[in-house]
């Protein structure tokens, strides 16, 4: 549907209703980063009384917020590579040739991301257990890239499904082995999708929670610290500034992911 | 004149045209590992967690009996309290997919219909990076605002609608000692969260919508009002569906939410958590996780007929 050409204007309805949705929306992140800057450490009562830098420094030197945010960049990294490689695979596959139970390949990677986050993390604590698999680094790292592999997998397939397949044979043509193409033509191609699905599953990663908590035992990633603070908090000040620096650290990823695929029809991160 | 030296017949060049000339092995290769990793890792823990429910526990003991049986799944609907927990789970999907609807459809026309490239492709991010991140720090964010000391009721007293809050909080059903540990206050916060999953698929179906239908209803002589209706909505309605799928599935297997912002009374998510946790009855929590598994077959299989998945 294009915009309006006749230049009707939108009633103050639509206006209103438009607006208060996206204000809906992203009042409560300015709060956050609001409140992360109170200098009342005790309650959340506002107006906050005034202004203060001090618990950023509190909350960098807290050797736990230090280790859970180690933690979860390395498993938003490695799963994150897991994904790239796997998601690429499958969408190739996919775009390839036409098999038997085509289909049913792509339900399966939908499957980790369409049914609810707590089916995923019991279904894996269950095999986990019944393997007698002890939890570690690995088996956060197994319960993201499971459902970070249709991330890389829908931006991959949706570029290569725009991907002239002349490109190839000319190359081929040309004396190109396959190994060349894939690399002088198939890969320069797919190269800013395949990097905005990673971003996004570097994002979905470092900020997942439901799935890890039944995949992490002991180990905390910052989200699992979090979840703690929320559910016992000890001092609010400190959890707000990790609040902050969470959104931070997601939003990176997710405007680099649009902004490298915002030129092309299929901007990533349409679908989840 | 110069010849064009052919690369030399190395084992690379071998290995490529074996994989090429022969589509099946390449097709093997290329498929072998992702689905290794989905068919063993995801859907071998799926099938043994289903496994699991026709397990049972030993009462007394309390150790997991290995042996077939539909005893957990006797106990699981023989308890009426588990009937209260579907039902209050489902109400609260539905809810929470009614008001997504109804508060992203404006912002969704809005943005196709009226908003300029800049601000259309800022509504779009601006909906994205919810979408994507911060799902526990957003979560938090309603915790400082709903506090008893917090903005709500700041704002509340200052324009002088405290009374209003109150009568709210002591309506039946949705109301409770304050907002954060109301029903109402859980619904605030699944809406907040899965907004961003109906907003999306609603542009992308009113994206859909060809210009030359429009201008055939307006030149027909439908007035605006008309045109809306009549031709613009039925075309978005896919698009609700396929959002709906979204924020119907989340809501149900959400646990984390219901535990924050509202009052103790659970929901299936949570009542999944309690029995693999503390209870460590791994066989009645996998009979519980059948029910969002039948809701979600059942909601799917209808979208399908809606047509929402051409809208995804």
């Amino acid at each position: 549907m294009p915009s309006d050409r006749h230049g009707a204007r939108p009633g103050i309805a639509l206006r209103t209703a438009a607006l208060g949705g996206m204000l809906f929306l992203h009042v409560p992140i300015a709060i956050i980063v609001l409140y992360a800057f109170s200098s009342e450490s005790k309650s959340f009562v506002f107006p906050i009384p005034g202004f203060t830098l001090k618990w950023f420094g509190v909350a960098f030197q807290r050797p736990d917020i230090r280790e859970a945010l180690l933690l979860s960049l390395q498993v938003a990294a490695v799963s994150t590579i897991v994904a790239m490689i796997l998601g690429t695979l499958a969408a190739a596959a996919v775009w390839r040739s036409r098999f038997f139970g085509r289909e049913a390949v792509s339900l399966l990677l939908i499957l980790p991301i369409a049914l609810p986050g707590i089916i995923t993390g019991i279904a894996l604590r269950a095999a986990l257990n019944l393997a007698e698999i002890p939890f570690s680094f690995w088996t956060i790292v197994i319960g993201h890239a499971t459902f970070c592999i249709v991330v890389v997998y829908n931006n991959v397939l949706a570029r290569f499904r725009r991907t002239n397949r002349a490109l190839i044979e000319a190359s081929m043509d040309l004396g190109a082995d396959g190994f060349q193409t894939l690399r002088h033509v198939i890969l320069p191609n797919i190269a800013t999708a395949l990097l905005a699905g990673g971003m996004l599953a570097f994002a979905l990663s470092f900020d997942e929670v439901i799935v890890t908590t039944f995949t992490a035992g002991q180990q905390s990633t910052l989200p699992i610290w979090m979840l703690s603070e929320l559910v016992r908090p000890r001092e609010r000040p400190v959890t707000n500034v990790v609040a902050v620096f969470v959104i931070a650290v997601t939003f990176v990823p997710i405007v680099l992911a649009f902004r490298l695929t915002r030129d092309t029809q299929d901007v990533a991160g349409s679908t989840k | 004149m110069n010849t064009l030296a052919l690369p030399a017949d190395g084992p690379l060049r071998r290995l490529s045209t074996r994989l090429i000339g022969g589509p099946r092995l390449m097709l093997f290769l290329l498929l072998a590992p992702p689905l290794a990793w989905l068919g063993i890792i995801y859907l071998g823990s799926l099938f043994a967690l289903l496994a699991q429910s026709f397990f049972s526990i030993d009462e007394f003991s309390g150790v997991v009996v290995r042996e077939f049986s539909f005893a957990t799944y006797r106990e699981f609907l023989g308890n009426p309290s588990n009937h209260d927990i579907v039902l209050r789970t489902v109400t609260m999907a539905a809810c929470v997919t009614v008001a997504c609807a109804v508060i992203a459809f404006p912002i969704a026309y809005y943005s196709v219909r009226f908003a300029g490239p800049r601000l259309k492709a800022l509504i779009y991010l601006g909906v994205m990076l919810p979408l994507w991140s911060s799902y526990l720090v957003r979560v938090y964010s309603w915790k400082l605002i709903l506090a008893r000391e917090g903005i709500v009721n700041w704002f509340a007293n200052a324009l002088g609608l405290g009374g209003v809050l109150e009568a709210v909080l002591e309506l039946p059903v949705v109301g409770g000692p304050s907002l954060s540990t109301s029903h109402l206050g859980t619904f605030i916060v699944f809406v907040y969260i899965w907004l961003p999953f109906m907003i999306l698929p609603v542009i992308a179906a009113l994206e859909r919508v060809p210009a030359s239908v429009i201008e055939a209803s307006g030149d027909l002589g439908a007035r605006p009002r008309e045109t809306f209706r009549r031709v613009i909505l039925p075309l978005a309605f896919p698009g609700i569906v396929a959002g709906s799928i979204f924020t119907f599935s989340l809501t149900l297997g959400d646990y984390i939410i219901p535990g924050i912002i509202g009052p103790s009374t659970p929901y299936l998510g949570q009542a999944v958590y309690a029995h693999q946790g503390v209870a460590g009855n791994i066989p009645m929590a996998a009979a519980f996780t059948i029910v969002p598994i039948v809701i979600m077959g059942a909601y799917l299989a209808l979208a399908k007929r809606l047509g929402a998945f051409d809208a995804l």
